[in-house]
């Protein structure tokens, strides 16, 4: 009995999937008729920076997934800029939007079924122009997407095409945002990023197929590929996961060195703690979709604010700091199709009290730049005002 | 099986209290090729390791991906065949048991694998899965079994009604607590865990690795812990072993290594560790290139190739195990004056130091004494057990000498590096001017030991 009252909680008839699926067809088709226009004039998109100094700016992003089993909220109102020259470091578990929000921003989703629903991504142009990548439609994206926005992926085994060699999937890139340069030319320029690279013989790598290298050497091509035409933004996703540390120390530093010679700026999205501490100026911690926390690095290190940040910090183990048990936050991550009206992090949350049964808390402000979403912080920001 | 046991107790005292013990190891796996397939060589993926194991403790193998440490793992459980070399479980050579017997012992040595979505079986139940194996060995009296398996499932934290469940139903840190369940019904005293945490997040890490050491502390288990997160491995092991191209590197208890890594390979490993702290000064030891093939290891010292102190005596002998403190073992030249010892030795020694910080930190310093070696001075276990506030002043005095200690190697290199330049010039300058003339003595001998 027990078990079939179990399956009645998940359980799903054909008809109400029927009935979610052609509701998601009438949706997902007028955002696919916006996205497939062609010759749009560049007026519709055109956009200012709020700060100049930005090279990106995403405000209240919403990207969803109409599934057959509800709608999938992977991205719920984020906001954050990337002012130029400096990394943003993007922390949370898997299943909390990080890279869908990279992938948004990149116009990269998994159509039909995931779409920009709403929100803004500017991007700066030459000029003190901008564009607005949630308005851009696919044949305007394709000649921004590796050239002034790049991205590194996560998994440097799978991403590079197998059957081409190094040296033509470089070429491609360099030669499609260029096309008035020569063959030669171009050949040129890619043997010199892999050189960037630290790749020693690039004479030789040219000419080789993705399986003849190591990992760490595909995620040193995966990096000269994303660099190739010296992007204002650097988008790297989870860039030394699958690497071991050593071989992550140097990614990491050719990275940092890059950053500065070709003057861009890098959102960096990982769960690894550490390497954000070594390598962000700016912190946003999310989760479930939210932003739960930010700020830049020293304010969520010295003094991290939101119960979750505090969890993730705690469950870390640090060489050289002793601890007798791991923290580990208790409960799991809600259901991402039915996600409750308050906190999202409330049943988790071991200081949770009167108000956190009301709706979700807003950002409060803790200094110029560390905000956070949760409400025991709401009195101190009162006070202060 | 009772009997076999106290024979082998009777020959030797100490073999009958280690758990395990591997002794010159060696996993070759043999490439072949041609229409014929001969074998034309052989990857080389352990070669030569040597340890010894006791009960309750948790050794951890670390190093970049291929060096052999999943392989030394297999090996040591018989998943893999030896090439060379002897595993003792419990004083008995599991190599040479017949098929009956290697059944019977079994059960008592288990494995937890890396990827928790790829070792369960989709199509069987989760209670199926964890009630096979001890089912098959008759660990419990059928009439108890359920309430065995509901009681092994409560202690890795999952519940009784997930028994009817499917793998594709849980999350990946229940479905690693099902792994762990399906190991432990077993009853082992062995549990060879493979990179158990690398394929979780953060927080759900933490919920295994505390699961781990707490069913170590119910059941006296004992890890083989596989891994190459560094932070991981500091908080749950007792002994380390550092691995690089299928030898064990440097091996020491935890404490040793953390404070003082000796090996230029470890120190490059230990200071590519991010740490989560802004302030922290990086002082970062970054290695060129990449791991060399295991098939054509180089000649000498295998790490010469991206050691920063490479000498030339690395570039042709292999490093014998230099016994630099009390059970910490390092292979390599650097050390050259230290005592040569035994790896197994070397194991002996590193246990009874581990008995010491062990002991030493329950603060009990008679019986300290009495297990420390003659070298060991009572000033030393005194200084390792002051109270709390003091132990970390003293802490920091460790830390000090360590640090001063590694300068004065630092220099010490420096200066052999300076020499070995002068030497190179002046060979060079020999050969350069290609006559048979008069040599200086020293340049001659010089090149000589050059060659």
């Amino acid at each position: 009995m027990a078990r079939k009252s179990q399956k009645s909680a998940n359980y799903l008839s054909a008809r109400t999937i029927r009935r979610t699926a052609k509701e998601n067809r009438r949706i997902t088709r007028q955002f696919e008729q916006k996205l497939n226009r062609k010759h749009v004039a560049p007026s519709e998109y055109a956009t200012t920076m709020k700060d100049p100094a930005n090279v990106l700016e995403v405000e209240d992003l919403k990207t969803y997934f109409f599934t057959d089993a509800g709608t999938v909220k992977a991205v719920d109102g984020v906001s954050f800029t990337v002012p130029r020259g400096k990394t943003i470091g993007l922390v949370g578990e898997s299943g909390c939007g990080k890279s869908v929000t990279s992938l948004s921003i990149m116009q990269l989703l998994q159509r039909p079924q995931g779409q920009i629903v709403s929100g803004a991504i500017r991007l700066t142009q030459d000029q003190g122009q901008a564009v607005d990548i949630t308005q851009m439609p696919i044949s305007a994206m394709e000649k921004i997407r590796g050239k002034d926005i790049s991205m590194i992926f996560q998994e440097p085994m799978t991403s590079l095409n197998p059957v081409f060699k190094i040296g033509s999937q470089l070429d491609e890139v360099i030669g499609l945002h260029n096309p008035d340069m020569s063959r030669e030319a171009v050949k040129e320029r890619t043997i010199e990023m892999l050189e960037l690279v630290s790749i020693a013989n690039s004479r030789a790598v040219y000419d080789m197929y993705p399986h003849q290298l190591s990992g760490g050497m595909r995620q040193r091509v995966m990096i000269a590929i994303a660099l190739a035409c010296s992007p204002k933004v650097i988008i790297a996703d989870e860039p030394t996961t699958a690497l071991d540390v050593t071989i992550q120390a140097q990614i990491l530093d050719i990275l940092r060195r890059l950053k500065d010679q070709i003057n861009s700026s890098i959102v960096l999205i990982t769960h690894d703690l550490g390497v954000i501490a070594e390598m962000a100026d700016e912190v946003v911690v999310m989760y479930a979709g939210r932003i739960v926390e930010k700020g830049t690095v020293e304010e969520i290190f010295k003094h991290p604010s939101h119960p979750y940040t505090l969890g993730l910090m705690a469950s870390k183990p640090v060489v050289s700091r002793h601890v007798e048990r791991l923290y580990s936050i208790p409960g799991n991550v809600p259901n991402p199709i039915e996600m409750p009206d308050y906190c999202y992090f409330r049943d988790r949350c071991d200081r949770a009290f009167a108000p956190c049964f009301g709706e979700y808390p807003p950002m409060i402000s803790l200094s110029p730049t560390h905000k956070v979403a949760c409400y025991c912080y709401q009195q101190s920001a009162d006070t202060k005002e | 099986m009772a009997n076999h046991k106290t024979s082998n107790a009777s020959q030797t005292t100490r073999e009958a209290q280690e758990l395990l013990s591997v002794r010159h190891l060696k996993t070759y796996f043999p490439i072949k090729s041609g229409v014929l397939q001969r074998v034309t060589g052989y990857v080389k993926a352990v070669d030569d390791i040597s340890f010894k194991l006791y009960p309750g403790q948790t050794m951890s193998l670390v190093g970049e991906s291929g060096c052999g440490k999943t392989t030394a793992g297999r090996t040591i459980l018989r998943l893999t065949p030896k090439s060379a070399g002897d595993v003792l479980f419990e004083g008995k050579d599991i190599y040479q048991l017949d098929a009956q017997e290697l059944r019977a012992l079994r059960p008592q040595m288990q494995l937890i694998f890396q990827d928790p979505y790829s070792s369960l079986s989709p199509r069987m139940p989760v209670g199926e899965i964890i009630a096979e194996a001890p089912r098959q060995h008759h660990i419990v009296p059928k009439a108890q079994f359920d309430a065995y398996i509901d009681k092994i499932m409560k202690d890795c934290g999952l519940q009784p009604y997930h028994r009817d469940r499917y793998p594709h139903e849980f999350s990946g840190g229940q479905r690693q607590r099902i792994c762990i369940a399906r190991a432990l019904a077993l009853n082992p005293k062995f549990i060879v865990c493979d990179e158990p945490v690398s394929a979780l997040d953060v927080s759900i890490q933490a919920q295994i690795i505390n699961l781990l050491m707490d069913l170590q502390a119910q059941y006296n288990l004992t890890y083989l812990f596989i891994s190459h997160d560094l932070s991981v491995v500091e908080h749950i092991s007792d002994l380390i072993g550092v691995m690089y191209l299928g030898d064990l590197v440097e091996r020491g208890t935890k404490k040793e290594v953390f404070a003082r890594p000796l090996h230029p390979y470890t120190q490059a490993l230990f200071s590519a560790i991010p740490v989560p702290d802004p302030d922290y000064k990086m002082n970062r030891i970054i290695l060129e290139g990449s791991i060399p093939s295991p098939a054509n290891p180089p000649a000498g010292c295998k790490f010469h190739t991206r050691c920063r102190y490479c000498m030339a005596i690395c570039k042709q002998q292999v490093p014998p195990s230099y016994e630099v403190e009390p059970g910490h073992v390092v292979n390599c030249h650097l050390y050259a004056g230290s005592p040569v010892v035994d790896d197994l030795v070397g194991s002996d020694d590193m246990e009874q130091q581990l008995t010491r910080e062990k002991l030493a930190a329950s603060g009990d310093i008679a019986a300290g004494a009495a297990t420390a070696r003659g070298q060991l001075s009572a000033e030393e276990i005194v200084s390792e057990t002051l109270k709390e506030e003091a132990r970390a002043d003293s802490q920091g005095a460790v830390l000090d000498r360590g640090r001063k200690w590694m300068q004065e190697r630092e220099q010490q290199l420096e200066r052999m590096q300076a020499d070995r330049r002068q030497v190179e010039t002046a060979a060079a300058a020999l050969q350069d001017e290609a006559a048979p003339a008069v040599r200086p003595d020293d340049s001659s001998k010089t090149e000589e030991s050059l060659k």
